[in-house]
């Protein structure tokens, strides 16, 4: 067996796949190493309980880079994203609050809750689809490096500062202001109504270990709407067939391309000769040997766990060290026998076949937060609650359900010292249950089969550290040339030949594919390669 | 001297404006937007639900649309095949019984009047369905042969169900016998009731017909059926996408009816509609063969080619240049498919363009931007169609989903 390439990917998550890919169709000889027996890493479909399938990690899909849907042919290798178009935030008092992408009907929902919100609404939208518009040709570039100041640093930094100009004086300052400010002090500029607020805020929180008044989250927001399905701007869609299918594309195009996929062959350490990368270790002690190895784990993961520490500047490692990367959320995924009856849903209303959520003020999601900071899953927690199955009719049976549960706050490790294995996880998961369950009387009946994700299933089976689910928080001061460490902005590493095309590289997580394709921008340049795309292609 | 003495009759007058399909009582109520539009004489949705919505359940659900404004004739009698197959350029001979096939019918140049599906029941028995009525057109074909030709039009209604669960849906709906259709059969049901495996959006899909008076009741069993897979009725402009990335082409868009256009220089033969496959030289006379004969000889003057646009700004009516420089042709259907996430377009290109000359084309596209025009040049590459294929279009017994 040939154990010889010309370069490995460590890691079958989207991200890897995507830079497998590009490094593939430019002609090299790729070869994907996966620890787990199914690909995928945190987009994944599988089949926990007959005949229902979970998006057991990541749940929905808006972020993922339109470029390289388009360039790797994806819809051609079986995905297909279908958006959907509405969402609701149930209240104590048993109304409702919900978002419609339409927008009359939308207008007539907020003016159930205050009037003056309703074109407070239209303001708050152009502020962010400006934020959006700024930022988006951001993310398939890589960023300059403001202390190195090569020619293309400097050429990337005044790039920056003429898009950062043009946005003119007063929309220059409120810009700075957003990327620092709370998600909370930022929607309180713009509403009055707690429910309408409480809806929008889940967006900056997601993920991150932050609470809604902590600084840092109005950005965490704007990474959720700047996303899209066909040119609609912040919409968000489901995979057909769950979230695997965006990485079972992926593994088509690659495999059309030439590359091979290793599943079962989690990696010992990354192989490292004179400050030069030669190849990995798998742990069955398999040695694969190629000039080029790309790194999918996250950053902790990769050079804490996976580098000789000898092969490591003490500086670095620390730098990698204090990179952020909390586990803050866990993930429940349920079959149910039929549809949840939500006593505030009027019948048939469309707003159920989007996100649903139960917190319905930021004084709610900041209690939730300080649960997590004493080291409790949150007493009443955020989820980002959806039904695929009122869209997608292959995840259950006709008539059935299957409900993803995004839950926030469950931090990595317990107060105590206590383990989330045994009776805390189904506790976590019964204070779930029993919060919905007053939304939906029966709820708890209609439950076939459930899987319960806490932080540490998260890290062990996806890999990710500490379960945090965008391989790093996206908070101001790990973004851009700081993210994932300074002077590491340009997927390079401080070892030759080793690179890092995951999460915690820029853009960021989300299930987008920035990261990857970036990353095989800059290998190929390394290599003199062209990659025959546009987007990869381009000289940043 | 006779004197001319009108006496009262009860002629009444015609209805006026659009008048109501047999499914309308059924449909109507689902319009959120109140967006129709005329259809051969009838009101038509143009959407009922976003556009969005619509489309995407075409391509992950089922969808139910009202073909009932088809114009619909059936040709019987001991000479219906050879008056079919002086009609159309296809041979209906080698069709077999309880098949449908898809065609074009040409006048004396060799020029398409109209395109549509031929219902093949017996050797003796067809119905045409088609989107311009042909009734004199077909009178003048079938003079001196035996055959009855009537107009069904008013008489059947039509709703075509399409999308990955509408095989499933007819199951629930108790049609026994669907599961063994492959594309382009048909069955009866009921006695009264047609299922053809046809459609115009490349998905799996079925169209149903059935007596107009029994429309309701048709769709009061197919409605619940549908309850939980995701069934929902949609529109034109829905249907229009998923046509376009099927790669059909509509008459009055993609090419001009002969029998309308008031310039002689719009008619074009079946080869440049790139539908050489279907004129059947071998079986005889066929109304514009002669014609057809030297047009195949002297070799197309335009080409309809598909076309991959760069960018996401649907290139509707664009001109398409060579080198950015000389005129190519223009663009007839356009979209953005969200299937295929490709800018897509259908254009009618002047040979050697097309055929010849594929590289260096350019799409001038408009769009407006917040109350300014735009003009992009954008590259086209000549693509592959159908754009949109799909494995369960074929696949029998079909899927569920």
């Amino acid at each position: 067996m040939a154990n010889r390439y010309d370069a490995i990917v460590v890691g079958a998550g989207h991200n890897g796949l995507t830079a497998a890919s590009y490094l593939a169709r430019s002609g090299l000889k790729v070869l994907v190493v996966e620890r787990n027996d199914y690909i995928g890493g945190a987009a994944v479909s599988r089949e926990l309980h007959p005949g229902w399938t979970y998006s057991n990690c990541s749940y929905v899909c808006s972020l993922l880079r339109p470029e390289v849907q388009r360039e790797l042919d994806l819809p051609r290798h079986g995905l297909q994203v279908i958006p959907y178009e509405s969402g609701a935030t149930f209240m104590r008092n048993g109304d409702y609050f919900a978002y419609y992408s339409d927008h009359d009907a939308l207008r007539r929902e907020i003016a159930r809750h205050s009037k003056k919100d309703v074109d407070a609404y239209d303001r708050y939208s152009r502020f962010v689809t400006r934020q959006c518009r700024f930022i988006k040709p951001l993310l398939m570039r890589t960023p300059p490096d403001p202390v190195r100041l090569k020619p293309r640093d400097i050429q990337e930094m005044l790039y920056l500062a003429r898009r950062f100009h043009d946005l003119g004086p007063r929309e220059m300052a409120d810009t700075l202001r957003f990327w620092t400010m709370s998600v909370g002090e930022f929607l309180d500029d713009f509403f009055e109504s707690d429910v309408i607020k409480a809806h929008i805020a889940g967006s900056g929180i997601i993920g991150t270990g932050l609470g809604v008044y902590s600084p840092g989250t109005a950005y965490v927001l704007l990474h959720h709407y700047m996303g899209e399905v066909d040119g609609s701007i912040g919409a968000w869609g489901f995979t057909r067939g769950g979230m695997g299918g965006v990485s079972a594309a992926l593994a088509s195009a690659f495999r059309e391309a030439g590359g091979e996929i290793r599943t079962g062959s989690a990696i010992e350490k990354f192989l490292v000769n004179g400050g030069r990368v030669t190849g990995v270790v798998l742990e069955n002690g398999d040695e694969i040997t190629a000039p080029t190895v790309v790194s999918n784990m996250d950053v902790r993961r990769t050079f804490l766990k996976h580098v000789d520490s000898d092969d490591l500047s003490d500086d670095f490692k620390k730098a990698v060290r204090r990179f952020k990367i909390r586990g803050s959320s866990g993930k429940i995924n349920v079959a149910l026998d039929g549809a949840p009856d939500f006593i505030a849903a009027p019948k048939n209303a469309a707003f159920l076949k989007g996100d649903l959520h139960a917190s319905d003020s930021l004084e709610e999601l900041d209690r939730a937060y300080d649960d997590w900071k004493a080291g409790r899953w949150s007493q009443e927690p955020y989820f980002d609650m959806l039904i695929p199955t009122y869209i997608d009719p292959t995840m259950a049976p006709p008539g059935k359900h299957m409900m993803t549960l995004f839950v926030q706050y469950a931090p990595y490790e317990l107060a105590g010292g206590e383990s989330w294995d045994g009776p805390n996880r189904e506790a976590f998961a019964d204070t779930v249950i029993d919060k919905i369950e007053r939304h939906a009387p029966g709820f708890r009946d209609l439950i076939v089969h459930k899987e319960v994700r806490t932080p540490w299933d998260i890290e062990r089976e996806v890999g990710l550290t500490e379960g945090n689910i965008f391989q790093g928080e996206l908070t101001f001061d790990q973004l851009l040339f700081n993210r994932p460490v300074p002077g590491y902005a340009d997927y390079r590493s401080p070892i030759k030949g080793l690179y890092v095309c995951g999460s915690s590289s820029h853009p960021g997580g989300g299930v987008m594919a920035a990261p990857g394709a970036n990353a095989a921008r800059e290998i190929l340049g390394d290599l003199g390669r062209q990659s025959g795309s546009n987007s990869v292609g381009r000289a940043a | 001297m006779t004197v001319i003495k009108p006496t009262r009759t009860d002629a009444k007058a015609v209805a006026r404006g659009l008048i109501a399909s047999p499914f309308d009582a059924r449909l109507r109520p689902f319009s959120l937007y109140q967006d129709w539009m005329p259809w051969a004489g009838y009101v038509s949705p143009r959407r009922y639900d976003t556009v969005e919505t619509e489309y995407f359940a075409i391509r992950n659900q089922a969808t139910l649309f009202d073909v009932s404004p088809m114009h619909k004739y059936r040709i019987t009698g001991p000479d219906a095949t050879q008056v079919m197959n002086r009609l159309v350029t296809r041979d209906v001979a080698k069709m077999r019984d309880m098949r449908v096939g898809y065609s074009l019918w040409c006048d004396e140049d060799g020029h398409v009047i109209d395109d549509g599906t031929v219902f093949r029941f017996s050797p003796t028995d067809y119905r045409l369905c088609c989107q311009e009525p042909q009734y004199s057109w077909l009178h003048d074909i079938a003079w001196g042969f035996d055959v009855t030709i009537e107009d069904e039009s008013h008489g059947i209604a039509g709703v075509s169900l399409q999308g990955p669960t509408s095989f499933a849906v007819l199951e629930r709906a108790g049609f026994a016998g669907v599961e063994a259709m492959k594309p382009f059969d048909m069955m009866h049901a009921d006695g009264d009731t047609l299922i053809s495996r046809t459609g115009f959006t490349g998905d799996l899909g079925y169209e149903i017909w059935c007596p107009a008076e029994k429309a309701e009741t048709l769709f009061d069993r197919l409605w619940p059926a549908g309850s939980d897979f995701g069934l929902r009725p949609i529109g034109f402009d829905a249907l229009n996408m998923t046509r376009i990335e099927a790669g059909f082409i509509a008459p009055g868009v993609d090419f001009q009816s002969s029998h309308h256009a008031l310039r002689p220089t719009r008619g074009r033969t079946p080869f440049e509609l790139g539908f050489g496959r279907l004129v059947a030289f071998d079986k005889g006379h066929f109304n514009g063969r002669r014609a057809l004969l030297e047009a195949q000889k002297r070799g197309p003057r335009y080409v309809l080619v598909g076309l991959d646009i760069e960018g996401h700004k649907p290139a509707d009516g664009a001109f398409i240049y060579h080198r950015k420089k000389k005129e190519a042709g223009h663009v007839t259907s356009a979209l953005w498919s969200p299937t295929c996430k490709r800018n897509l377009a259908v254009a009618e290109l002047k040979v050697p363009f097309g055929t010849d000359i594929l590289s260096d084309l350019w799409a001038e596209i408009y769009h407006h931007k917040e109350g300014k025009w735009e003009r992009v040049m954008a590259r086209a590459t000549v693509a592959e169609r159908p754009f949109f294929k799909h494995a369960r279009r074929g696949a029998t017994p079909p899927g569920r989903y």
